[in-house]
Order: C-alpha cells, then structure tokens, then sequence
C-alpha cells in the first residue's frame, strides 16, 4: 500500500474494465440494436407501419414479411421498429425529467440535511412513493385521457423521488469527507461544493441508476401502453401490439410473442449494462487494480 | 500447551514465518501496515480470504493446523484458539444480544444446554469486566461503548478458555485510559488461564510493556525476535533500529525565542461554547442538548505551536470547526488577527488560518489532480494570483514533492505523501496559522517521523503556528510548546508542554499520562524487574 | 418502541391525509366542472344539474373534501354514477379478488425468492449461482402481463389445465377459487421473485464481509452457520424494504394482469371507471390503493423494528 506501482492512465484502466466485463459488452450490443433500429425507422422500414393489408393478415415469417403479419396484415417487422421508437422516447424523457428534478432536489436536500427544507423534500417524495407509477398514469388520463403525454408525465413523476433519494443518499455520505471541509475552509459555499465536488463523485452511481430505470421505464411504458393508457393508435407500440394480439394467441403465437421478446431483450440488455457499469465503477474492484 | 511453530512460504505476502508461543507467555509481534502481522494472525485461524494459499506447517500441542480440515478447524477456533479484532464497533452482531453472542461459542463447541451456556456466558462477561447488574445478558452492543465491547468480544474469545489467544490490534481504536484497562485484563486472564497470548500491534510502547517475548516483522519476514529487553537493547537487525529510533523520534526544533506575552495572539479564543441540539426529538421527548464545547478559552501567540489532547468525545474536533468558521457558537468569541470570527467571515481573513485532516485517504476528492487540489485555497483571494501555477509547484517542493506531481492523481500517492499533499494545500495561501487535527494519526510510525520533522522545519523557517490537535500524548509532546488538555467539553489544564507532562496538575491529565504506554518507561521498568528477579 | 409505533403511525396518518388532497384536487378541481365533464359535452342541462346536486357540487371546496373523508371513513364512498349502486359494495366486492390475489402472488414470490436467494449466496460463483442469476435476470426483464399470456398459451390452450380466464367466486369453494387464482398469481409473482432473489443474494453477501461474521467464524462456527444465525437476521432488512416495495407493484401489477385473465377485480372497475368517465369509482379505488400501499409501508416500518433492536430504543 505504501509503494505506489506503476500504473497505466487512469483512462487505459477503465477502457480495460468495460472490454473485461462481459455484461457490459453484451448489454451495450443488444441495447445498441434497438436504438439502431429506432432510428433507422426514421428513413426506412421495410413495409409502412400503417398500411393496411387485410388479405395478408396473421401471415407467418417470411422473406417479405421477416417477423410476419398482424392481424390487420401490418409488417410487424416495422411496427416493432416504429414501436422501439415510442418506447425509448418514453422511457427516455420520463427518465430524464426524474433526473433533471431529483438529482438537484436530492442535492439541495443533501445540503441542508436536517433543515426544514430537506425534511420537506423527503415527506413529498414519501408522498409521490404512495402512488406506484400505474396509479399516477390512471389519475391523469381519468381527467385529461390516454396518450404517450401522459404516459411520459407519469413515469417522470415516478422517476422524481427515485433520483431525489438516492442523490440525497450518495451525496450525504460525501458529505462527511474530509475534502469536503477541505473545500469549507477554502470558502466555498453549499452550492459550489454540491456542483464541484459532490456532484462529480456521486455520478457513478447516478448512471448505474439511470440505465436501470431506463429499463423499468421501459416496461411501465408498455404495461401503460398494453391496457390502454399509453399511445394511442396509429402511433404503434409494443405494448399495444400485445393487446392486440391477445385474443388472436392461440390462432397466431408469433404475433404475440415477437413484441414481448422485443421488450425483454431491451430491458435484458439494459440492465445488463448498469450490471457491467457497477462492475466498472465499483470502488473495491478499481482498489484492486490500483 | 507447547511450542507452536508457524512456518508458512508459497504465498508472497508472507515469507518462511516462524513463531512460538508457551502457555502463559505474550508474545508481540510488531511491523507497520502491509508488514503482514494480521495475515499471519488469519492464517493461524485458517480464516484466510478467498484463494489463498497456505505452505509450511502450524503446531497447537503437536496438531498441525495446516493440515486440519475445514471441519476440524471449526471444533478448534473459539474452543483452542480465540481471536480479539481490531474494530469493536463491528465486531459484534448489532441484532443479537451479547448474552447469546458470548454463549455460542459454548453452544458451538459442547453440548451444554441454553440455560447453562447463559450461565457460562455470565461468568465470562463478570470476568471480563462487565458485572451482571450493569451489562445484563440482554443487552445489545448498540447499547455499549467500544471499550465494553472490546470487553464483550474477548469475553467470546476466552468463554471456553481457550490455549491460545490471538488479539490483533485489540485497543487501536480506543481511547489511551480505556486501551490501558483492555490491555491490563488481557494480561491478567492470560496469567490466570496459563494461555498463551500473540498481541498483534504497531504500536512499540505497547508490547514493550506487555509482552515475553517480541517478533519484529516487515514485508512478511520477521527480521529479528527474542525475549523483550533482548530485542529492545541489542537491536540486532537495522530495521528493528529504525522503527525504535522513529518510535521516540523528537523533531529537531530552533525553538523561536520564548513569545513575548504582550504581543497580540493571532487566535484569541474566549468563554467557546457549542451546543449541538438534541438528536432523535420528537413531539413527545426531548432529550437534552449536548455542550460539545463548553466555555473554552484559548490564545495561540504568532510563532508559538500549542497542543490540544483530549479522548474522542471531548471536544477538540468540534472545537477546530469552531476555530476554523465552519460551525456557529452558542456563546463566547472567536478573533483571529483581531477581528471576530464565524461562519460569515470575510474570505480574505479565512485565507490566514487553514487546515490539515486526518484521514490521508479522506481528504482529497479523488477525481481531481493534485494541481487543482492544492490549488483550491486560492478560492479565498479575491482573484486567482497570476502566478498561481509557479505557487503550486513552490507549495509542493517545499513539502518534499516534485513539480510533475502536480499532474497526477490522488490515488497515485501513498499516505505520508498524501498527507504532504494537504500540508501543501495548507500552504499555498500563507497563513499564519495551521491547524493540524490528529494529521499524523493515521501514519506508520516512520513515515509519522517525517511528517513531524517536516513541520518542525516549516513552522521554523515560515513562522507558522501550530492548533496541534491530537489524541496521542507522545506526538504533542514532541512539536509543541504549549499544550492544554480538554475533558468532556472544558479545558482542564494548560501549561507549557515540559511542565504539564513532568509536573500534571489535574487528576486527569496524571490519569491520561499514566496510561499512555511511553517506550522508555516500560523499558526502565522491566529492566528494573529483570533485575530484581536475578 | 411504542413511541416508534407511534411515529410510524403520525407518518401514515399524515401520508394519507396529503394523499387524499392530492386525489381530490386531481379528480374534483383539475377538471373544472366533474358533472360535466363525466357526462359530455352533449348532456343536457337538467341531467348535468341533478348530477350536480348528487355530488354537492353546489357546495364549497373544502366541505367537499371534509364530507367525502367523513363518508370514507364511515364506509360511504357515495354512489357508482354508471353503475346507480353504491361504490364501498363495488369495491368490498373486488377486493374479494384483487387482494387475495396480490397476497397469493407476495407469498409465491417470497416462497421462491428465499430460497434461491440463499442458495446463491452460500455458493458464491458456483455453476448454480450463476446459473441462478442468469435466470433472474431474464425473470427481472418479463413483462408480468406478457408473461401472463404466455402462461395462458402453454397451460390453458395448449395443455388445458387452467381456464384462460374468469373467476368463478368464493362461493364455489376456496380451492376453485385459488385454482383460478393460480395464473395471475404466478404471472404477478415470478419477475418480482427475481428481483427478491438477487436483492436477497446481494444483501446475504454484503453482511458475509461483515466484522461480526468473521468473529462468529472465529467462535469456530461453519460458514453455513455463521449464514444462518448471523447474516440472515442482518440482511433482513434490505430485504424487507423490497417486499414493501413489491407490494405496492403487486397491487399495481395486479390492476393489468386483471385485464389479461378477465378477473373481476378493482383493476377492471377502475379501468371501466375511466372508459366510462365515472370519477366516483376512480377517486375511490385509487384511494383504497393509496391506502393498501401506505399500510404496507407501516407494517414493514414495524417488521424493521422487529429485526433490529437499535430501530427500537431510538425514534424515527
């Protein structure tokens, strides 16, 4: 411990602990594949998602159909492309407004621990802990009805008290750092102390969070979107593909089957990451290897 | 119980150890951290982590350890070997109580029923100290100081009375009166048992006192062992002589001439009084505030390095945050260079005091280079000096680093260098006044050497005064001219340094220095017993 | 620990009172006028009056709130507009099925995760421990309502054991009923299984690096041992904050997995609720959810205390 060893970067040593990691590798491939997929369906899907093709209908696979036909004889080929669209802009947005809202309520907590303020922060985030994402999603499409808006609000909602708690969390044990009085005795103030030196020490641990909550985003929003309160048509989604299909199971497997294996694989391959970003990020391993 | 030999090779931290403990003896064995004294103590419990690999051969009365399965080693820990660890706080289960703690180990071990274990565990936990009527078999240890749960956790080790006693680093993290009960009890139950006892430390004054016999071990060997007064008078091995010299290291010091009285202090601390409020309130209950600091008064005069002891809880940390404006008092004043103090002080007056931690490890925020790091004071000045960069590197070769340091990470260092990185970061904005709160605490005892001679030189060559906080009697002692000692909030004794410690006025302070283990008197001591037994 | 009760309990008694302020400014005030809004655009003047005046509409705000906390906690939960009965029979009639049924799935969960989660940890990177995980982490990934239809694909209409859907009612007998049950169940259950499971692995492993643990093993307890006296207790209490928590998703669970088997449960009413725009029934199923959630949390605040002496002297 006193001989410091020669060491490579501290760069060249992380780029080896994300090729090592074997989840990480695997879950950036998959989760690659369904972002690349998603924008390919900007420019090109294989068939229109929308045109009808009742002749065609409940077609198996196919080289002109790849995952075959729905039973209005849509490719669903492109409505899973078009779906991974809906699903990421969902879980991406929601995820973003809970980290754009709790990491700095978590923070400012963080900083006034103890004070009103912080005690105020806490009880409303119990608060929000009360109504389980599906519950805030049924609230507000019972006044202002369904649609991806909506779905968006009430994932976000969610996502809030999440990223407040654990930034609070994390930033609380930094907090009682020495480098932190180190930084008080240097005059600078709460504020500057959370941007400079909390925030940069507790951002591991806001990615790992980001990529798992990116995944239950993912499957709130097609729980939301499988009973109705989601997107609404002609916006495809993979939840709807599946209330779709469920009365047309045992006729069709396929059409039921492809858009869950597409939601399984993404949230798999997300969570993956965040399993492969802990490994990365995790103090103990990088002692190691120090 | 016989000769124990350990001899283990194969494994690169450790290299062909051999020890030998008899029944009733003490045996120390002493090296710094990394030295491979607490391995040595694992591999005897076979207790190793995960893919070690263990060569040689380990004797307890003829059986060999090394070679005893997993199941056989089980029936011997706790019942032939018992283990005392460093950390008390953790050592016990926080869900159980310490009845049921100290009786399984009979339970594990014999067939005894519930109520006799209990039994047993009573009179273990009275042997140890900790009488029936107090310390009730119910208690948790969440209810209990460290002291008493060091006192619980030996009390698990010795239930069975076992031949041997392993405690590895038993009293580094309690106060100096309470490691000197610790330490005492472990003597007398190894005299009463007829045990044999290894008391794993770092720390010379320690074993000196208590052990038989010594082993002095370093990256794994042990480069020289032998009855105690032996080892301490030839100091065969130059190791040995080095660690001996840094254990009484005195900082060479060009003492300015004594400050005059009327010059005015830069620190003037009057009737300090910090009150926390009360934790855990409620609606219903509200348990007293506690007065942290409780009418403190002090004056640091420009040049002068004064002391402050005391034992954790007394004060003395929430007091440097008192004198560093980082709390609000509740009473009293604080002037530094003749103006008032606090929290909302201007940044120009902060920039004449600054600070160094304790925790090497602690006090730098990993994810910036050590340029930025000692750079951070300058935060204080109202505009960042222009040369700033050139003051960085002229702060950290005067603390004995390199300018291409500067570029580096902080977990590139090691902890004494790391501790030069924040005296250098105390540094760079001139203060007059530093305050070191327990700075070489955390240090082996001749990188700890360095360090003190280090700020020996700089308060001479600078001018700068020392708040030189610290638990360690021995550290004070060494670099301050004057020294106060603090008890439960108040200040109970000051003086100059030479006086307080030959000529203690108050009952506390004679308790503290008694019990702070000096090499040199235990060494007078025993050769004065030595002779007399001739 | 009476007072930790008590605070715990000032806590869910101060939850559900902000709870429902939220709920009623969301259904009453947001829309402007309910009346209306619950019958359309096209109503016409005396229906939308007569709805009017069965809902006091015509009286201040917070009279509204008052009356309608009063009439809960006497168990009026005023009248279904659509369905002309009272909401509190709707509503005892669902949880005949929605709570057994997020019950039946916990029990599963936790029968299933116990297990394999310790399993996993005392063979720390054997062949089963990371098969175990593998197998979370598919299970972690299922949509439960997907996963639901498979179950209905394989086991109703292929193997035909279970009927895909519908609940016959209690009165038929307990096990016709819990047969019925038994899809949703373990639809609800196995995802939250899998993440019990590795919560539970996790938590073991963490306390195995404790201090205490190596001082049992010192003692000369087994690594089995030390597990099951020592590091079970400890890891208890992570643990039991996801159960919590999973009873809360349960409950949500539920409401969808409802509308895969076609259970008559508070998922269908406050579904149809929404369809139909009848506010009464949303209001009060979501309170009543509101209210299961906030209760769970007590009991497991009150379980922690169990677990861990130091929760007991201390107050929150």
């Amino acid at each position: 411990m006193s001989m410091p060893a020669p060491h490579p970067t501290k760069a060249r040593s992380l780029r080896r602990a994300v090729l090592g990691s074997r989840s990480l590798m695997l879950g950036s491939l998959i989760t690659g594949v369904f972002v690349a997929m998603a924008l390919i369906s900007f420019v090109w899907t294989p068939h229109s998602y929308a045109s009808l093709d009742i002749p065609n209908k409940l077609k198996g696979f196919s080289s002109d159909h790849w995952l075959g036909t729905d039973m209005f004889g849509r490719d669903v080929m492109s409505m899973i492309m078009v779906g991974a669209r809906t699903s990421l802009a969902v879980a991406l947005i929601a995820v973003g407004v809970g980290v754009l809202a709790g990491v700095p309520l978590g923070l400012f907590a963080a900083a006034r621990r103890g004070s009103l303020a912080d005690e105020i922060v806490m009880r409303a985030n119990d608060l929000v802990f009360a109504f389980p994402a599906l519950l805030i999603a049924i609230l507000i499409t019972a006044v202002f009805g369904p649609g991806a808006v909506n779905a968006i609000i009430a994932i976000g909602i969610f996502n809030i008290p999440v990223f407040a708690r654990l930034s609070r969390g994390a930033a609380l044990s930094i907090w009682q750092r020495e480098f932190i009085l180190a930084a008080r005795v240097s005059g600078k103030g709460k504020a500057r102390i959370s941007v400079e030196h909390i925030l940069p020490n507790i951002l591991n641990t806001l990615i790992v969070q980001t990529t798992i909550q990116f995944s239950l985003g993912i499957l709130a929003e097609a729980a939301l979107a499988y009973v109705g309160l989601g997107a609404q048509p002609p916006t495809p989604s993979w939840g709807k593909m599946l209330a779709d299909s469920q009365t047309l199971i045992a006729l069709a497997p396929h059409v039921a089957i492809v858009p869950g294996l597409a939601i399984v694989l993404t949230v798999l391959g997300l969570n993956l990451m965040g399993d492969g970003l802990r490994d990365v990020f995790d103090p103990r391993l990088q002692r190691g290897r120090r | 119980m016989e000769k124990l030999t350990l001899d283990i090779g194969g494994t690169p931290i450790l290299h062909e150890i051999d020890l030998s403990v008899s029944p009733g003896e003490i045996l120390g064995v002493i090296g710094e951290s990394g030295s491979g004294k607490s391995m040595t103590a694992l591999s005897i419990m076979r207790l190793l982590p995960e893919g070690a690999r263990l060569g040689g051969a380990i004797r307890l009365m003829g059986n060999d350890l090394a070679a005893c399965g997993e199941r056989q080693m089980c029936g011997i820990r706790g019942r032939e070997i018992g283990m005392v660890f460093q950390e008390p706080m953790t050592a016990l289960n926080p869900v159980k109580t310490i009845g049921d703690q100290v009786a399984e180990t009979v339970l594990v071990h014999t067939r005894t029923g519930r109520r006799e274990a209990m039994e047993i565990a009573r009179r273990t936990l009275e042997r140890v100290g900790l009488p029936a009527d107090r310390f009730p078999l119910s208690r948790y240890p969440h209810e209990l100081s460290g002291g008493q749960r060091q006192r619980v956790v030996i009390a698990m080790a010795i239930a069975l009375r076992p031949k041997l006693l392993i405690a590895d680093e038993p009293t580094t993290a309690l106060d100096v009166t309470t490691q000197a009960q610790i330490l005492k009890l472990l003597q007398g139950l190894v005299r009463e048992d007829g045990m044999g006892m290894i008391l794993i430390t770092h720390d010379l004054a320690v074993v000196a006192g208590l052990a038989d016999r010594i082993a002095i071990m370093r990256q794994g060997e042990i480069v020289e062992s032998g009855p105690t007064l032996d080892v301490f008078e030839t100091m065969r091995h130059p190791y040995t002589r080095s660690l001996f010299a840094a254990s009484v290291h005195q900082p060479l010091r060009h003492r300015p001439p004594e400050p005059e009285r009327q010059m005015d202090p830069i620190l003037d601390v009057r009737d300090a009084v910090r009150i926390y409020p009360p934790r855990g309130r409620t609606l219903w209950h509200r348990p007293p505030a506690v007065r942290a600091v409780d009418g403190v008064s002090l004056a640091i005069r420009p040049g002068e390095n004064v002391g402050l002891v005391g034992e954790s809880g007394c004060g003395k940390s929430t007091l440097s945050r008192a004198i560093l404006a980082l709390e609000e008092l509740q009473g009293g004043e604080i002037r530094l260079f003749g103006k008032t103090a606090g929290p909302h002080m201007p940044n120009a007056l902060r920039a004449g005091i600054q600070v160094v931690f304790q925790d090497p490890f602690g006090s730098f925020n990993p994810r910036w280079t050590v340029a930025r790091l000692v750079a951070e004071p300058f935060h204080l000045m109202q505009r960042k000096p222009v040369d700033a960069a050139a003051r960085v590197i002229e702060a950290l070769e005067e603390v004995g680093l390199k300018a291409e340091d500067a570029h580096k990470y902080i977990h590139e260092f090691s902890g004494g260098q790391r501790q030069r990185i924040a005296i250098a970061r105390a540094l760079i904005t001139r203060p007059e006044l530093i305050v070191l709160d327990e700075a070489v605490s955390a240090l082996d005892v001749s990188i700890r050497a360095q360090i003190l001679d280090l700020l020996a030189d700089l308060s001479d060559r600078l001018g700068i005064s020392y708040l030189f906080i610290s638990h360690d009697l021995s550290v004070v002692r060494s670099i301050t001219d004057r020294v106060m000692v603090m008890k439960a909030g108040k200040i109970v004794e000051t003086g100059p340094t030479d006086d307080v410690f030959n000529n203690p006025q108050h009952p506390y302070t004679r308790e503290l220095i008694a019990a702070t283990p000096m090499l040199s008197t235990a060494l007078s001591a025993r050769r004065e017993r030595s002779s007399d037994n001739d | 620990m009476t007072r930790y009760i008590a605070g715990r309990l000032m806590t869910l008694v101060l939850t559900l009172i902000a709870a429902s302020v939220i709920i009623f400014l969301v259904i009453e005030v947001i829309p402007g006028d309910p009346a209306r809004f619950m019958l359309g655009m096209n109503a016409g003047e005396d229906a939308v009056s007569a709805l009017r005046q069965q809902m006091g509409l015509d009286a201040p705000l917070y009279w509204r709130y008052v009356h309608w906390i009063l009439g809960m906690a006497q168990g009026d939960f005023g009248i279904s507009y659509t369905y002309k009965v009272p909401v509190a029979d709707l509503v005892a009639q669902r949880l005949w099925v929605s709570v057994p049924l997020a019950v039946y799935a916990l029990a599963l969960s936790t029968l299933i995760a116990f297990p394999v989660g310790i399993m996993a940890a005392a063979r720390r990177n054997s062949a089963t421990d990371v098969s175990i995980m593998g197998m979370t982490q598919l299970g972690v990934a299922i949509p439960n309502f997907w996963f639901a239809m498979l179950l209905v694909l394989v086991f109703s209409i292929t193997l035909r054991w279970f009927s895909a859907g519908g609940f016959p009612g209690w009165e038929n007998g307990i096990f016709v009923g819990l047969k019925a049950l038994t899809l949703p169940a373990i639809a609800l259950a196995l995802p939250q299984a899998s993440i019990l499971a590795r919560v539970m692995r996790s938590a073991l492993l963490d306390t195995l690096g404790e201090d205490y643990i190596r001082s049992a093993r010192a003692k000369g307890l087994t690594q089995r041992q030390a597990l099951w006296r020592h590091a079970l207790r400890n890891a208890m209490i992570p643990v039991l904050t996801i159960i919590g928590l999973q009873f809360s998703f349960l409950l949500a669970g539920a409401i969808i997995i409802e509308n895969v088997f076609f259970l008559p449960g508070l998922g269908r009413l406050v579904f149809q609720g929404i369809t139909q725009r009848d506010l009464i029934v949303v209001k009060s199923v979501v309170m009543m959810l509101v209210f299961g959630v906030v209760l769970v949390t007590f009991v497991v605040d009150i379980a922690y205390a169990i677990v861990d002496p130091r929760l007991r002297r201390r107050s929150p």
